[in-house]
């Protein structure tokens, strides 16, 4: 009898500046066929994209050296191939200095591979095309506009593991894509069984954030205790060609996978479970069964998926003006009046002083800064008052901040500890753009 | 936009959370901060609810000025939320 053949996928990072070494111990013990690094999230891709503009070597995930070094002696050793994410606004600059490492680190025969077309800036149409969010066409925002880079599914890497690469650095790619296409590579699925990609898909969600389905989003201190958390471990699926998987971890690392983590990371980030929208399919979570089969081992089945859209989801980057937040503590008897007192003083200022703000945000940290509506009884000991502002320029920015800091000669006794913070905002809004206009690009380095 | 899924920690406890936790007393207990409409799905095999709130974030998470601009910290909020299961 031939033996089932079954693929080994980890997850070494579920966001760009998420920890390296339980990525290190994946590869060195986690038995894998595939290690996946997601680490781009929605506004990423705009910073990226501005350092690109400053620098055309750059642009790609500020980790990427450091993760690239780590794991790719061990990636060649064990023969685990790597997909990520990393290559941001510049997968081919981070396709180059991948190589570069590699062959710093002796490394030979290795193919990296740099997965683009994303960046769709060159055809946006500012006078038809509407945001999702404000319904306002594209051209409010003029020449505001940073980036454009639509949701890319399976394709371009599955040309490139088709081609052989070893490493294979991406642009904007939906995060479940990254671990569906090496299934679709392995198992020879067929691009139209919606099903099987569903699963795939629901297999690529469980994992892209990497350690909360061990745990890592879960514990509350008493009622959900998770083991040893400061020795967490990230997941490994293993999976069989009918779409059948498990999540798990390594042994002797840290937290826990059971029906309960997968559950909720099952859910996290999700508006209509029974239809998951990716570039690659509609995949359904609405049957989904999970059985605890060992010890941090969970069997998930009964996903589903049906016919993709059509359309691909595009984050444009723009500027967004400015952002103020300065911060005061108040202490002992009366530290919340005297933080309400402070809030008066500064709003009377800022209305002497004629300052235009596009909106602002007083919150007393330790009372409601969290959640305005839920009032505690408790008097705090302790109040730390936060002014938040958005404004049109950073003038503006920088002379709110300054005005709550004049609080320590100006304001109620005893405020300590000021900080101050002046930040440009790059904000993202979405469009729809037809999958058919994007088309995958694949270039490779060879050492 | 945010997410919140209110997952039964005990499933045999599923059905009292499926009868009394509705639209209409999450958006009472939420009140201000959820400043859209609230859509909820249940998912049965997971003994689970998803609400899905508009306009929660002061703007998205890419430009509010709110301390927790993912809106993380809110389901801690509405697990404080009291049901009354005697009726």
């Amino acid at each position: 009898m031939i033996p089932e053949k079954i693929i080994r996928i980890g997850s070494g990072a579920g966001y760009s500046g998420d920890r390296i070494e339980p990525a290190v111990d994946l590869i060195k013990e986690g038995n894998l066929d595939y290690i996946i690094f997601e680490c781009l999230a929605e506004r990423t891709i705009a910073l990226a994209q501005l350092q690109k503009m400053q620098d055309p070597e750059l642009g790609y995930d500020p980790l990427l050296e450091e993760r690239m070094k780590a794991c790719l002696t061990h990636c060649v050793s064990k023969k685990v191939r790597l997909i990520s994410n990393m290559g941001a606004a510049n997968p081919l600059a981070a396709a180059k200095k991948t190589a570069t490492i590699a062959q710093e680190l002796g490394l030979t025969n290795l193919k990296i591979a740099a997965v683009f077309g994303d960046d769709v800036m060159s055809m946006l149409d500012f006078s038809t095309q509407t945001f999702l969010e404000s319904s306002e066409p594209l051209s409010v925002l003029g020449n505001k506009i940073i980036s454009a880079n639509a949701y890319m599914g399976v394709e371009g890497i599955l040309i490139a593991l088709e081609a052989g690469a070893d490493i294979i650095l991406t642009g904007r790619v939906a995060d479940p894509s990254l671990f569906l296409a090496p299934l679709i590579h392995e198992f020879a699925w067929s691009m139209d069984d919606y099903p099987l990609l569903g699963k795939g898909t629901v297999l690529g969600h469980l994992m892209e954030c990497a350690g909360q389905v061990c745990g890592g989003y879960f514990a509350d201190g008493v009622k959900k205790q998770v083991p040893n958390l400061g020795n967490l471990g990230y997941p490994i699926a293993e999976i069989n060609n009918d779409g059948l998987f498990h999540i798990t971890k390594l042994k002797d690392s840290g937290g826990m996978v059971t029906p309960a983590t997968c559950k909720e990371q099952l859910l996290y980030e999700v508006h209509d479970p029974s239809a998951y929208l990716t570039p690659d399919v509609v995949a359904d979570f609405s049957n989904i069964i999970l059985k605890e089969i060992e010890k941090d081992k969970v069997e998930v089945y009964g996903a589903s998926g049906k016919e993709l859209t059509g359309k691909l989801k595009v984050s444009v980057g723009y500027h967004d003006g400015y952002m103020a937040d300065a911060q005061i503590s108040y202490g002992g008897s009366y530290a919340l009046e005297r933080a309400q007192l402070a809030i008066e003083i500064v709003k009377e200022r800022l209305r002497a002083k004629n300052l235009e703000v596009e909106d602002i945000l007083f919150d007393l940290i330790g009372t409601n800064s969290l959640f305005k509506e839920y009032v505690s009884d408790i008097n705090p000991q302790e109040v730390r008052l936060r002014i938040a502002a958005k404004t049109k320029t950073k003038e503006a920015a920088v002379k709110l901040v300054n005005e709550v800091e004049t609080l320590y000669t100006n304001g109620p006794a005893a405020g300590g500890g000021i900080s101050k913070l002046v930040t440009e905002v790059i904000a993202i809004q979405s469009i729809l753009m037809d999958k058919k206009k994007v088309v995958p690009q694949v270039e490779y380095y060879e050492t | 936009m945010v997410n919140i899924s209110v997952i039964a920690f005990d499933e045999k406890d599923y059905p009292i959370i499926q009868k009394k936790v509705t639209v209409e007393k999450v958006k009472l207990f939420l009140g201000e901060t959820i400043q859209g409409e609230i859509i909820r799905y249940e998912v049965t095999t997971l003994g689970a609810i998803n609400f899905v709130m508009h306009k929660a974030l002061r703007g998205g998470v890419t430009r509010s000025l709110r301390l927790d601009k993912h809106g993380k910290t809110l389901s801690s909020i509405l697990l404080e939320m009291p049901i009354n299961t005697n009726d």
